[in-house]
């Protein structure tokens, strides 16, 4: 456990140690198969992400396999509750290494703001947890931006904690792009 | 617009129904706990209340109060168009004996709703056929909603993860703490 | 050994029999949140169930004692969460009611248009997810298409696209951008195209009709009695709509049509959500129509409703004024009301207690699926495993909610 805190600008390369490492690395980020555990609002935004507009499969993460044992990216959406928790680390237990997890939305990463007598405050208080994608719910780009930072990762073969600085939106400089909806065609 | 019904209901139970009263376009009686059941029975059969549908059944806690607890149930008729708010009082100041015949003979619909306001208010419901917790885990002890309860003491069903930190600035001493209604004995409500 | 075409009695055979238990457990595919069901089987057939919820509570009520009853908007966004909007303007209507004022006409009708763009959103995700878990997964990723779009007229409006916590007691959060009408009316014609291609697929394809038509029956006897309320309770026959039966908003200047089922299955459960698109649809075009162009959006009160920024800094009676509704909340006097609006799934009701001072005393959801989602197990008993799947589907239980 380190005691100082690493700070990544997002785009990092290499600690891979090998050629093999890093073909590996390589082949299982952009084949990640999820484990949907979708419980509350975030959900809604989950299902954007799966769909045309904001597409997923063109990270090759798409594929859903409801059996833990066949997934290899825990995906945490919504808020876990007390009751909720030990079926989380059940399915976590049940997945097969090498296995990353994913807390989506902030309820997942912290509990947001229900800090109650039911609400697990954040899933790392029972399971390790890979990168947490804050916003409630996140908008799909921000979860592919905690997705591609995910799969720097399991590039690099990294699993030291660390925190992403703000980095420059390279859509900065576009003319304004909120003009999407247009007159009838 | 529901006036009438008061009426009726004073009429027919006389000195059953405690307090009528009119504010803000509702209605709502307050009656007696040992009528409860024929009230309700009542005004679901009677053909000029006709309250076919049992809207809402919960509790509300005023601890300052004797008795505690107030059932409070919403009923409407879908033919007649009007409502009725139907409000019984019970429960000592330590929250035992809160009890109060079951709807659910009279409208199935109550049985979750009963079985809600048991699980959060410790309100038990006689002749409820299942009234086991339905939003807690059956191993939680108290009910949460309650005043006294503190929002948030929490009651983990598996041993939290020890030996890893989070990474500053978000340790769990930091942030605000935001409550601003904290339970104090003595204040008036 | 007998021979095979001989006619044999059930209890002739000696086959073992117990019953399996099978538990649908809270994480499972059919994404409807978390529900855990489980069932008693003899064979494929459902003997008995027990649905058991709770693993969303997230302790709504609780929450909203300590804070303001502004600060309760972001909670109640979270219950219905596929119809965010229609949350915010029911429970502004029952603080409104609870203080005896009623908003500007400007802000009547914008709170109508986007509480009916949020049932739209909410009605597609339903029948979209519904129509995947059959396998037709194409009308969902275009029903998804149509849910974006109106996505991005909430996300010009409100800045979130989802839970947007706009509502306000009194108003609005802000007044309705230069081309809201534009983009509305440009939205609702691609909503009903995508309706119609989604309909050619799905209504006359003899597997959905199938595996919809005649299962999860129930009658409008036992619907009434069990508290159902909204597009479930319209598809057994009954056409109780709390918009027609107890207008509130502008809803009585508007014709609109309430789609009523016949059978009170999921075949017809499905149908009425699609025509309450269309109806919703209409809602909108009349009132973009009558909605003024100009005018205030929050009623002039400063005891309610936060003053302009510029106010605020320039002139000690706004500072005074902001200081006290952020500070200390908005001082709802002591009493109780119950506000109840049509809600995505029935009859959306808040029952509030008030002690007087700026923080709620007791702030009491009625959600409309938790009625429905208790007849879950009854409707399910009787059926074989795979019709749980589109039943429970068609009651569109939201866990937000249901598990308040």
């Amino acid at each position: 456990m380190s005691t100082t805190t690493r700070v990544f600008e997002g785009g990092e390369q290499g600690f891979a140690t090998t050629r093999l490492d890093a073909f590996i690395g390589w082949a299982q980020k952009y084949s990640l198969f999820m484990y949907p555990f979708v419980t509350a609002c975030c959900g809604m935004e989950f299902f954007s992400m799966t769909s045309p507009r904001y597409d997923l499969s063109r990270f090759g993460a798409e594929v859903p396999r409801f059996s833990p044992r066949q997934a290899d990216l825990l995906w945490v959406v919504g808020t876990i509750s007390q009751r909720q928790a030990p079926v989380l680390k059940r399915v976590y237990e049940q997945m097969l290494d090498p296995k990353w997890v994913m807390a989506f939305g902030t309820c997942a990463s912290c509990g947001g703001f229900y800090d109650n007598y039911t609400t697990l405050a954040g899933i790392d208080k029972i399971i390790p947890c890979d990168i947490y994608i804050p916003g409630c719910p996140p908008r799909p780009e921000a979860v592919f931006d905690g997705l591609m930072l995910l799969q720097d990762k399991i590039a690099r073969g990294d699993r030291t904690p660390g925190i992403v600085k703000p980095r420059e939106d390279p859509a900065a400089g576009l003319v304004q792009l909120h003009n999407k909806v247009k007159a009838p065609a | 617009m529901s006036q009438k019904v008061l009426d009726i209901l004073k009429s027919t139970f006389g000195s059953a129904i405690l307090e009528t009263k009119s504010e803000h376009g509702d209605e709502t009686a307050v009656v007696a706990t040992s009528e409860w059941r024929k009230i309700a029975k009542f005004l679901r059969d009677d053909s000029r209340t006709d309250m076919q549908m049992m809207v809402d059944l919960c509790g509300v806690d005023f601890p300052h109060r004797e008795p505690r607890f107030e059932v409070v149930m919403h009923l409407s008729s879908l033919n007649l168009g009007h409502r009725l708010r139907l409000k019984t009082r019970v429960g000592d100041s330590d929250g035992d004996g809160a009890e109060v015949d079951s709807v659910v003979p009279i409208w199935p619909g109550a049985n979750w709703f009963e079985r809600e306001t048991f699980d959060l208010m410790g309100i038990s419901f006689l002749g409820h056929p299942d009234l086991r917790r339905i939003l807690m885990y059956p191993e939680f002890v108290g009910h949460p909603l309650r005043k006294d309860y503190p929002a948030d003491k929490t009651q983990p069903l598996i041993a939290l993860r020890e030996g890893f930190e989070k990474l500053p600035p978000f340790d769990r001493h930091e942030g605000m703490s935001f409550g601003r209604q904290v339970f104090r004995s003595g204040k008036a409500d | 050994m007998e021979p095979l075409d001989q006619e044999l009695e059930e209890g002739e055979l000696e086959l073992p029999s117990e019953p399996m238990s099978l538990n649908m457990g809270p994480s499972h595919p059919a994404m409807h949140g978390t529900i855990r069901i489980v069932m008693e089987l003899s064979g494929e057939t459902i003997m008995k169930t027990d649905v058991q919820i709770g693993y969303l509570h997230r302790g709504f009520e609780k929450m909203c004692e300590r804070g303001s009853w502004t600060q309760v908007f972001p909670y109640v966004d979270r219950c219905n969460y596929a119809s965010a909007m229609l949350n915010n303007v029911g429970y502004a209507l029952a603080v409104e009611k609870l203080l005896d004022v009623k908003t500007t006409e400007r802000c009547q009708y914008y709170r109508v248009v986007l509480g009916e763009l949020a049932r739209i959103a909410d009605h597609l995700t339903c029948n979209g997810a519904m129509a995947m878990e059959l396998g037709a997964f194409t009308p969902l990723l275009w029903f998804i298409k149509g849910r974006e779009m109106i996505y991005d007229v909430l996300e010009e409006e409100t800045g979130a696209r989802l839970t947007h916590s706009f509502g306000r007691v009194g108003g609005m959060a802000k007044p309705p951008s230069p081309n809201f009408k534009e983009m509305v009316r440009g939205v609702i014609p691609r909503i009903l195209g995508i309706l119609a291609e989604a309909e050619s697929l799905l209504l006359s394809n003899r597997i959905f009709m199938d595996r919809l038509q005649g299962v999860g029956k129930i009658t409008a006897a036992q619907a009434i009695a069990l508290g159902w309320t909204g597009p479930c309770l319209r598809s057994t026959g009954v056409p109780y709509d709390v918009r027609k039966a107890h207008p509130y908003l502008v809803y009585d200047r508007f014709t609109f049509d309430v789609p009523v089922g016949q059978d009170g299955d999921n075949w017809d459960r499905f149908m009425v959500r699609l025509e309450e698109i269309r109806q919703s649809g209409r809602i909108i075009e009349q009132a973009l129509d009558q909605m003024p162009d100009d005018g205030p959006i929050n009623i002039d009160d400063p005891r309610i409703v936060l003053p302009p920024k510029d106010e605020v800094y320039n002139t000690i009676e706004g500072t005074i004024q902001h200081f006290k509704i952020v500070m200390e909340g908005i001082k709802v006097p002591a009493g109780e009301a119950y506000g109840y609006t049509e809600g995505g799934n029935g009859e959306l009701g808040f029952y509030l207690v008030s002690d007087g001072s700026g923080t709620p005393y007791r702030v009491r959801i009625r959600p409309p699926c938790f009625a429905i989602t208790q007849a879950l197990g009854g409707l399910i008993t009787g059926l074989m495993i795979p019709d749980v799947v589109p039943t429970f589907g068609s009651l569109n239980m939201i866990g937000g909610e249901c598990d308040h």
